[in-house]
């Protein structure tokens, strides 16, 4: 298996004159959990359908797993694994049929598929679900089925896409250590999501994408270092204006106000600190600065629809 | 141009998915499937047939039975091409699922079509073992029958994946069945030979699919005889093969942009 799993350069989709991913160039390698993130609409899910060969890229040279992706896309997804956005577990089937219908997709024989099956309901946690109905589980159980059944195929490289959208906490929990059993078992992991403390949880590397090119790419320390200061404090109550003006722009290195809220970044926030003790009917966060701080800083803070 | 279907064996997979759900909910289906076309064999054979005595030389409920066969393997085709194809296409996303695997959608349109054709073979094999116990059949010749279901529910099917490729929704499926299942339904010979229709209406049926299917299977259960069997094959094949090439190109423009 090469070292590079995924390999794009000026990789481009086009409808019209309208660029949906604008020549981005990618190399993700073995072993890493690599986010993709960016705003709604930035051309994530474009370039993950580029990625499994489902769309052709207008321009560009795209090699995943070491194979030329779309022309030999069919061979690639026989190591590919797949989590989509939103579950599409066949209704009529139980847990366990949807794993063994799924698995002869593959071309997995039953017998192998049943030596198979006890592993792949353990990381779903659904021993005792196997003959359930899907409409008898949980979204949690629903999505953690969608992941179990992405690995059928013991796959290379395995595409998430936005895997813990609508669960509670307690079931991201339990996704976020499943993805980590992945990567401790060497698997590559392409990772989409809106929550910022998941990608910089689990991700050793993020693009941030917009208007179909990425904007940066590193580690999440490296980052909030390159991008932010270290400290954030976070401020909203009565005649914040007033207070901005007088203590806040001079005390920050930075200020920003989106909404009610007003964002102070500072390299030492001791003096900030000291003036809003003086000032007791403002309401502040004090915290270190994260990728959410990023993510808002090159992408914009206005509503994307 | 588009290029050709590529064939490959993974179609089964496909098919053999269909079979599984199908055997969960057999029971409404065989009765959807088998009981219409049964009960309009019975109603209109004997009760009409009491009145118009014979047709084309033959008891009404004889000549009706072949009609009744195909125009079961035609619906029970189309009703899987449209509403459940666009079911697992737009609102369970199984298509979706299985082009993530290592399946193209050349394998997904290829095992829908059997399918479909099996679905056909299974409701025209119960209407035939009726119409055997009735006493309607005479000649082994009605055994070709099983094979003709699966070709006709291969091309009703193919042609039904069309329109589901270009169906914004569910509702769009009633122009189909209303400008050209039920006149088909009613003029390619199901019910009378359309030999009294005006000459341009004679001249389109002929156009139809559905004609010449029945023209065989009459030929297959019946006395009359079995003429320009090639022909009639032939224009089910031209049907079947452009529809399942048209509804790979179709459905590629809309799930693999």
């Amino acid at each position: 298996m090469p070292d590079l799993i995924v390999r794009a350069r000026g990789l481009s989709k086009r409808y019209g004159d309208k660029a949906v991913v604008d020549g981005i160039d990618l190399n993700i390698e073995r072993g890493q959990c690599f986010g993709l993130l960016g705003p709604n609409g930035a051309g994530k899910t474009t370039t993950l359908k580029m990625l499994l060969g489902n769309t052709s890229p207008s321009a560009g040279e795209l090699t995943v797993l070491g194979l030329p992706v779309p022309a030999q896309a069919r061979r690639m997804r026989e190591r590919l694994g797949i989590v989509p956005q939103f579950d599409n577990l066949d209704p009529d089937f139980s847990v366990v049929e949807n794993l063994r219908t799924y698995g002869s997709f593959f071309g997995i024989k039953r017998r192998e598929m049943d030596a198979r099956l006890p592993a792949l309901l353990a990381f779903a946690a659904l021993e005792g679900k196997a003959d359930a109905s899907i409409s008898e589980l949980s979204g949690g159980m629903q999505r953690r089925l969608t992941m179990a059944r992405a690995l059928v195929n013991d796959p290379d490289l395995v595409i998430l896409d936005e895997p813990t959208t609508g669960l509670d906490p307690q079931a991201r929990q339990l996704i976020w250590r499943r993805l980590r059993q992945l990567l401790g078992q060497g698997k590559t992991l392409i990772l989409t999501t809106h929550y910022m403390d998941e990608a910089e949880r689990l991700c050793d590397r993020i693009a941030i994408v917009d208007r179909g090119r990425i904007l940066v790419e590193d580690s999440p320390p490296a980052l909030i270092r390159q991008h932010i200061e270290p400290q954030v404090v976070e401020v909203y109550g009565p005649q914040l204006e007033v207070w901005c003006e007088e203590f806040a722009q001079a005390l920050a290195s930075r200020v920003e106000q989106v909404g009610e809220t007003l964002f102070c970044y500072c390299e030492d926030e001791t003096a900030l600190l000291r003036s809003l003790a003086d000032h007791p009917a403002l309401h502040f966060l004090h915290r270190r600065a994260n990728l959410e701080d990023v993510f808002l800083k090159l992408t914009g803070k206005e509503l994307r629809e | 141009m588009m290029p050709l279907p590529q064939i490959s064996r993974r179609w089964i997979p496909v098919w053999w998915r269909n079979v599984n759900v199908w055997r969960k909910l057999a029971g409404p289906s065989l009765v959807g499937n088998f009981g219409e076309p049964l009960f309009y064999l019975l109603a209109l054979g004997y009760g009409l047939g009491g009145f118009i005595g014979e047709m084309s030389a033959l008891p009404y409920i004889v000549f009706l039975a072949s009609g009744i066969v195909c125009s079961s393997a035609m619906n029970t085709a189309t009703f899987e091409g449209l509403y459940s194809a666009y079911t697992r296409m737009k609102v369970q996303e199984t298509w979706g699922g299985m082009i993530s695997a290592p399946m193209t959608l050349d394998d997904v349109v290829l095992g829908e079509v059997i399918w479909m054709g099996t679905k056909s073979l299974i409701s025209v094999s119960a209407i035939l073992v009726v119409t055997l116990l009735l006493g309607l059949i005479d000649s082994w010749l009605a055994f070709w029958v099983l094979p003709m279901a699966f070709l006709i529910g291969c091309c009703f099917g193919a042609m039904a994946l069309v329109v589901t490729a270009i169906s914004p929704s569910y509702d769009f499926f009633l122009y189909y069945f209303t400008l050209l299942i039920t006149p088909m339904f009613l003029l390619s010979g199901v019910f009378f030979p359309p030999d009294n229709l005006p000459q341009a209406v004679q001249f389109a049926a002929q156009l139809l699919p559905l004609t010449h299917a029945v023209a065989v299977v009459r030929g297959l259960m019946t006395e009359l005889a079995l003429e320009n069997v090639l022909l009639h094959l032939s224009v089910l094949f031209f049907y079947g093969l452009t529809a399942y090439w048209l509804a790979i190109v179709l459905l590629k423009r809309r799930l693999l942009v």
